[in-house]
C-alpha cells in the first residue's frame, strides 16, 4: 500500500477471492514471461511528502525567477501580475480535477466557462467564431495553417520574418508533415517588407502568416498586409492568419477589422503563470466561413428537456473521436483550466481595465525606450511604433556578455538577440519607473565597462 | 436562476475589479505614441464586474461541475486517478511558477535538472532511453511520433505512405496520421481482442511507415502476440508506435521498449497525475529508440561534463524541429516528477498492480450482471474493461446512454460510453488504483440497482438524470443552429 492507494492486505485477499485467482500474478498472465521486467525499475526509492517538498523546493531555489530579479524578459511570455482571484479559482477542485465535459449535465460550470471564454476571445479579436482554446501560441499558428490547407489545398505558405522564431519553426515542422512549402518574407525597417510580401503572394499561396506586434515589438500595418493578399471577400484569396498579443488588443485595431481570417495567439499574458513556458493556452478565432474547419473543442448554448438554458460541446463532427482520419485536426482536448484563467483575467480587468493597462504599458514602454536609447552605445533597432516591447541595438559589445553582467547585478535586461546584436526589452505593469531607471543605470554602467574592456583588449 | 446568466449578463457599466497602478512616468500624448489609424475604435465589450461578483459567479459555476475530488470517475482510457495535493503546492513555488522560459539556462539549472531527471525516469519506465518532454498532449506526442517516423524513413531515402492502426484505436491515431501527411490502413481485431496477426501480415507491405498500437489496448486486453507483431512490422522496415494512454497497467511490469516499440508517448495527465483541468492542460512526452533519437525535437536538454545542464538547439542536426514554443508544459513536469519521486520504483509498480487488481475486482463484482452487461472480450482484464450494453438494450429497453445518465443521479461519473467503436453499446470502465474497495462495491451495487429499476420501469433511466443542474440537453439543436458566443447587445456601448 502506498500513500495514494488504499488496498490493505485484507482488501487484496478479499478482492483476489472475488476475482477467483490465487494472486495478482495471475492477473498479468497475458504478458509473456519473456517480456516481463525481471528487476525493479531503476528509480530512486519513494519519499515522504515533506521530503519531496524539500527536494522540489531545492530545485526551485536554483532557478532565478521573476520574483528574484528585475526582469525585462518577454518574447512571447510576459511577467504580468496574476490576480489572487485566479489562483483561488484555478485551484478549485471543481475546475482542476474533472476531465473534458463528456457528460454535460454534470459539467455545466466548465461548459459555460468555455462559452464565456469564446465570447471574450471573439470580442477581443473582432471575429465571430472562437474555439475553447488549443495547446499554446506557436502550435496554434501551425494549426491555423493546417486549416488553410483544408480550405484551399494549395501548396505554399508565406510567413513574415516578424513572426516569433518558435512559431516559424513550428510551422515548418508541421508543414513538412502535410506537405506544404514555407516561404519567409524579411523585414524592412523593423516591419514586414511590404514589397517583398506582395511579391511572394500568388495563386499557389494557401495562407499568409504574420504577427502583431511582431517579434521585435514593432506594430505592423496588418490591414495593408492583409489587403496585399487580395480583397477580403475574394473567393481565391489566401487565408490571412495573424498571431496577436492579446494584451495589445486593448489598444490595437482588432484583427477582424483588419481583414484577418484567422487570429491566433499565446494566451499566457492573460492571467496565466510563466511556468517556464507552459502550460498556457493558445487562442484561435476565425471568420464564420471557417467555423466547421476549426480545430479543438467548441461549446454552444442549448436547452435541456425541461427548456432550461444549458451548454454542450458542439460541432463535434469536425473532431477526431467522430471523424477519425477525416477530422479537421487531431487535437483532442482544449487547455480548459488555462482558458478559465484567461476569461477570469479579462473579466477582472474588465472593459476599461484592458484599455488602461494597454495605455500604461504604452507610456512606460516609451519612457524605457527613450531612456535606453539615450545611453551611449544604444540605438533603436527600428523606429516603428511599439506598445509593450522594443528592441535596441547594443553597439560594439557582446550582447550575451552584457546580459550576464546585468543579471549579476539583479537586473535581467531582456532577451539577447545575438544575430541582430540587439536586446529585446519587455515592459509589464510590474516593472515600475524605479525598475526601469535601475535598468538604465545598470545597463549604462555595464556597457561602459564592456567597451572599456574591449578597448583594452584591442590595445593589448 | 442567476446561475445560468453568463458573466457578460452580469455587472454594470463602470464596475471593476482591477485598479491600474500609477503611471509614474511623464505622460506623453498617447496618439503620438500610437496613431489613431492603428487603434481600435471601441474597447472590447468585456464584462464589468466587481471582484466579489466575479468570485461568486465563478465559484457558483464551479458547483455545477462533477469533479474527481468529489466522487468516483471511472472514465475509461482517461485514468482518472487521484491528483496529489502536494503537487499543486510545489508547482506554485515562485522558483517554478514565475520562471521565465527565456531565462538563461545558467539561471534555470533547477528546472533543467528536474526535466533531465524526469526524462531519465520516463526512459527507464518505458525502456526507451531518449526522451523529449516537448509535446503538449497525447495527440501532440502522436504527431511527434509520426513526424519522427517520416524523418527516419526519409533519411534512408524511403517514401512510405501508410500507417496501420487497429480498429480499436483512439480517434486521435487516425486523425494524426492524416495531419502527418500519411494514410490510414485499418487492421482487424481478432476474437481475443488483440491484433489479427494474419490481417496484419497481409497489410504489412514495404510502403508501411508505422504501426500505431496501444498495449494493453482500449479493450483492456494485453496483446500476447506483441513479439510476433513487432517482428512483422520491423520485418518490413516500419516503426512501431506505442500509444501510452494505457501505461497505467504496466509500470514496472513490462516496458514498451522491451516489447519492440520504437516510439512511445506518455500522457502525464493520465498515468502521472497531472490534473485533467476540465479538459487540459495535458502533457505528452515521447521516448524513442536509438534509431529514432537523432530526429528528436529541439531544443534538447543536455548535461555537460561539469554536471550542469543546457539547452541544445542542434541547429545543424537532423532534428524534425520544434512542435511548439519553449520547452513544453513545465508545470506538468513538476507535478509528474513529484509523483515519481513520491512513489519510487516500488510505488509505481504497486500503482499498476493495484490498478489491475481494482479493475478485475470491479469486473468480478459486475459479473453477476453479465446477462445484461457482458464483458466484450476475454475473461480477465488489465487496468480497464469493456462491457457491452447490447443485451441490456434488447431485454431491458435501456441503452448504455440511459445507464450512464442514470448513474449521474447516484453521484457517480459514468464510464466512457460508445467507445471502443467495435463493441456495441460499449461501456469502458477504468477504476484506477486510487479507489477503495468500498467505492467499487458501491458502484457495482448502483449499476445493479439501475438494472433492477429498468426491469420494472425503463422510462426512469430513459429520462434520467433528474438531480443534476440541467437534464438531458438538446445537442442536435446546438449543432444545427450553433450559438457559440454570447450575442452582446449595443446597450452596453457608451453613449
Amino acid at each position: 500500500m502506498t500513500v495514494y492507494t488504499a488496498a490493505t492486505d485484507a482488501d487484496r485477499d478479499a478482492m483476489l477471492a472475488a476475482i477467483g485467482v490465487a494472486d495478482v500474478e495471475e492477473l498479468f498472465a497475458a504478458i509473456p514471461a519473456g517480456l516481463r521486467l525481471d528487476r525493479a525499475l531503476d528509480l530512486p526509492a519513494g519519499m515522504a511528502e515533506q521530503d519531496v517538498y524539500a527536494h522540489l523546493r531545492e530545485l526551485a531555489s536554483r532557478n532565478v525567477s521573476c520574483e528574484d530579479e528585475v526582469s525585462f524578459l518577454g518574447g512571447g511570455m510576459y511577467d504580468h501580475y496574476v490576480p489572487a482571484v485566479i489562483d483561488m479559482l484555478m485551484s478549485r477542485s471543481e475546475y482542476l480535477t474533472p476531465y473534458t465535459p463528456y457528460q454535460p449535465e454534470v459539467s455545466q460550470g466548465n461548459l459555460q466557462v468555455m462559452f464565456e471564454y469564446q465570447t471574450a476571445i471573439c470580442e477581443l479579436t473582432g471575429l465571430p467564431v472562437s474555439n475553447a482554446s488549443v495547446y499554446e501560441g506557436p502550435s496554434a499558428l501551425a494549426s491555423a495553417a493546417y486549416l488553410a490547407k483544408l480550405a484551399n489545398g494549395r501548396g505554399r505558405y508565406v510567413i513574415s520574418a516578424g513572426v516569433h522564431p518558435h512559431a516559424r519553426e513550428t510551422l515548418r515542422t508541421y508543414a513538412h508533415g502535410f506537405g506544404v512549402e514555407v516561404v519567409e518574407v524579411g523585414l524592412r525597417d523593423g516591419v514586414t517588407d511590404p514589397d517583398a510580401w506582395a511579391a511572394a503572394i500568388d495563386g499557389e499561396t494557401s495562407a499568409v502568416l504574420l504577427q502583431q506586434p511582431n517579434f521585435y515589438g514593432a506594430v505592423e500595418d496588418v490591414a495593408a498586409l492583409a489587403a496585399a493578399a487580395g480583397e477580403s471577400d475574394a473567393e481565391d484569396r489566401p487565408v490571412v492568419i495573424a498571431s496577436y498579443d492579446p494584451i495589445a488588443l486593448g489598444l490595437l485595431a482588432p484583427p477582424g477589422a483588419c481583414g484577418v481570417d484567422v487570429c491566433v495567439g499565446e494566451g499566457q499574458p492573460l492571467g496565466n503563470r510563466l511556468d517556464f513556458g507552459g502550460p498556457s493556452f493558445g487562442f484561435f478565432a476565425a471568420t464564420e466561413a471557417h467555423m466547421r474547419r476549426m480545430p479543438g473543442r467548441i461549446a454552444g448554448e442549448t436547452v435541456d428537456m425541461d427548456g432550461k438554458r444549458g451548454f454542450v460541446l458542439t460541432l463535434q463532427t469536425r473532431e477526431q473521436h467522430i471523424r477519425r482520419e477525416k477530422a479537421t485536426s487531431n487535437i483532442c482536448t482544449a487547455q480548459a483550466l488555462n482558458a478559465l484563467g484567461g476569461v477570469v483575467y479579462l473579466s477582472w480587468l474588465g472593459r476599461q481595465g484592458l484599455v488602461e493597462l494597454g495605455e500604461l504599458l504604452l507610456q512606460r514602454t516609451h519612457y524605457a525606450r527613450e531612456a535606453l536609447c539615450a545611453l551611449d552605445g544604444v540605438e533603436p533597432l527600428h523606429e516603428q511604433v511599439v506598445v509593450r516591447e522594443f528592441a535596441v541595438r547594443l553597439v560594439g559589445v557582446d550582447v550575451e556578455a552584457v546580459v550576464e553582467r546585468c543579471a549579476e547585478e539583479g537586473v535581467n535586461p531582456g532577451l539577447a538577440l545575438p544575430d541582430e546584436r540587439a536586446l529585446l526589452v519587455a515592459i509589464t505593469e510590474q516593472r515600475s519607473r524605479t525598475d526601469i531607471d535601475r535598468l538604465v543605470e545598470v545597463l549604462g554602467r555595464v556597457l561602459a565597462a564592456e567597451r572599456e574592456a574591449a578597448s583594452v583588449e584591442v590595445g593589448a | 436562476m442567476s446561475e445560468t446568466l453568463t458573466i457578460f449578463e452580469k455587472g454594470a457599466p463602470g464596475r471593476r475589479a482591477f485598479v491600474a497602478p500609477p503611471l509614474e512616468v511623464p505622460r506623453v500624448d498617447p496618439h503620438a505614441l500610437l496613431p489613431v489609424r492603428l487603434r481600435r475604435a471601441q474597447p472590447p465589450r468585456l464584462p464589468e464586474v466587481s471582484e466579489p461578483e466575479l468570485v461568486r459567479h465563478y465559484v457558483n459555476l464551479s458547483k455545477r461541475n462533477f469533479d474527481l475530488d468529489s466522487g468516483f470517475y471511472p472514465l475509461g482510457s482517461c485514468t482518472m486517478k487521484h491528483n496529489p495535493k502536494l503537487h499543486e503546492r510545489v508547482a506554485a513555488l515562485p522558483g517554478h511558477a514565475r520562471l521565465h522560459p527565456f531565462q538563461h539556462p545558467r539561471r534555470a539549472q533547477g528546472a533543467l535538472e528536474l526535466m533531465w531527471n524526469l526524462q531519465q525516469a520516463l526512459g527507464e519506465i518505458s525502456g526507451l532511453p531518449h526522451v523529449s518532454l516537448q509535446p503538449s498532449a497525447g495527440s501532440h506526442g502522436e504527431l511527434a511520433g509520426l513526424l519522427l517516423t517520416r524523418a527516419y524513413h526519409e533519411d534512408r531515402g524511403e517514401q512510405r505512405t501508410k500507417v496501420l492502426t487497429p480498429d480499436t484505436a483512439h480517434g486521435t491515431n487516425p486523425a494524426t496520421v492524416t495531419m502527418a501527411g500519411l494514410k490510414v490502413v485499418k487492421v482487424a481485431t481478432n476474437a481475443d481482442g488483440g491484433v489479427d496477426v494474419e490481417d496484419l501480415r497481409a497489410k504489412a507491405t514495404s510502403d508501411v511507415a508505422c504501426l500505431m498500437l496501444t498495449n494493453p489496448n482500449t479493450l483492456g486486453i494485453f496483446d500476447a502476440n506483441i513479439a510476433e507483431i513487432a517482428e512483422i512490422v520491423h520485418g518490413v522496415g516500419a516503426t512501431l508506435y506505442y500509444d501510452g494512454a494505457n501505461l497505467n497497467a504496466i509500470m514496472g511490469i513490462t516496458r514498451p521498449g522491451d516489447m519492440g516499440f520504437d516510439i512511445v508517448h506518455f500522457n502525464l495527465h493520465k498515468s502521472f497525475t497531472q490534473p485533467h483541468g476540465g479538459g487540459g492542460p495535458g502533457s505528452g512526452p515521447i521516448a524513442v529508440s536509438e534509431r529514432i533519437a537523432p530526429y528528436l525535437m529541439r531544443p534538447r536538454i543536455v548535461r555537460d561534463d561539469d554536471g550542469s545542464f543546457d539547452l541544445d538547439m542542434d541547429e545543424d542536426g537532423p532534428s524534425i524541429g520544434r512542435l511548439r514554443g519553449f520547452q513544453g508544459n513545465y508545470g506538468c513536469f513538476v507535478r509528474s516528477y513529484a509523483y515519481i519521486r513520491s512513489l519510487g520504483a516500488e510505488g509505481l509498480k504497486d500503482a499498476s498492480v493495484t490498478a489491475v487488481l481494482n479493475a478485475n475486482y470491479l469486473l468480478a463484482k459486475l459479473g453477476g450482471l453479465a446477462e445484461h452487461l457482458p464483458l466484450a472480450y476475454g475473461r480477465l482484464c488489465m487496468h480497464e474493461f469493456v462491457l457491452s450494453g447490447a443485451p441490456m438494450k434488447r431485454e431491458l429497453g435501456i441503452r448504455t446512454l440511459d445507464l450512464a445518465k442514470r448513474l449521474l443521479d447516484f453521484g457517480v461519473h459514468p464510464p466512457t460510453v460508445y467507445f471502443p467503436l467495435l463493441v456495441d453499446e460499449a461501456l469502458l470502465i477504468e477504476p484506477t488504483e486510487t479507489e477503495t474497495k468500498e467505492t467499487l462495491d458501491r458502484f457495482a451495487e448502483i449499476v445493479a440497482a439501475i438494472l433492477r429499476e429498468a426491469a420494472d420501469d425503463p422510462e426512469i433511466a430513459r429520462n434520467a438524470p433528474y438531480s443534476t443542474p440541467v437534464r438531458r440537453l438538446d445537442e442536435a439543436g446546438a449543432a444545427k443552429h450553433p450559438l457559440i458566443r454570447q450575442p452582446l447587445d449595443a446597450q452596453k456601448e457608451p453613449a
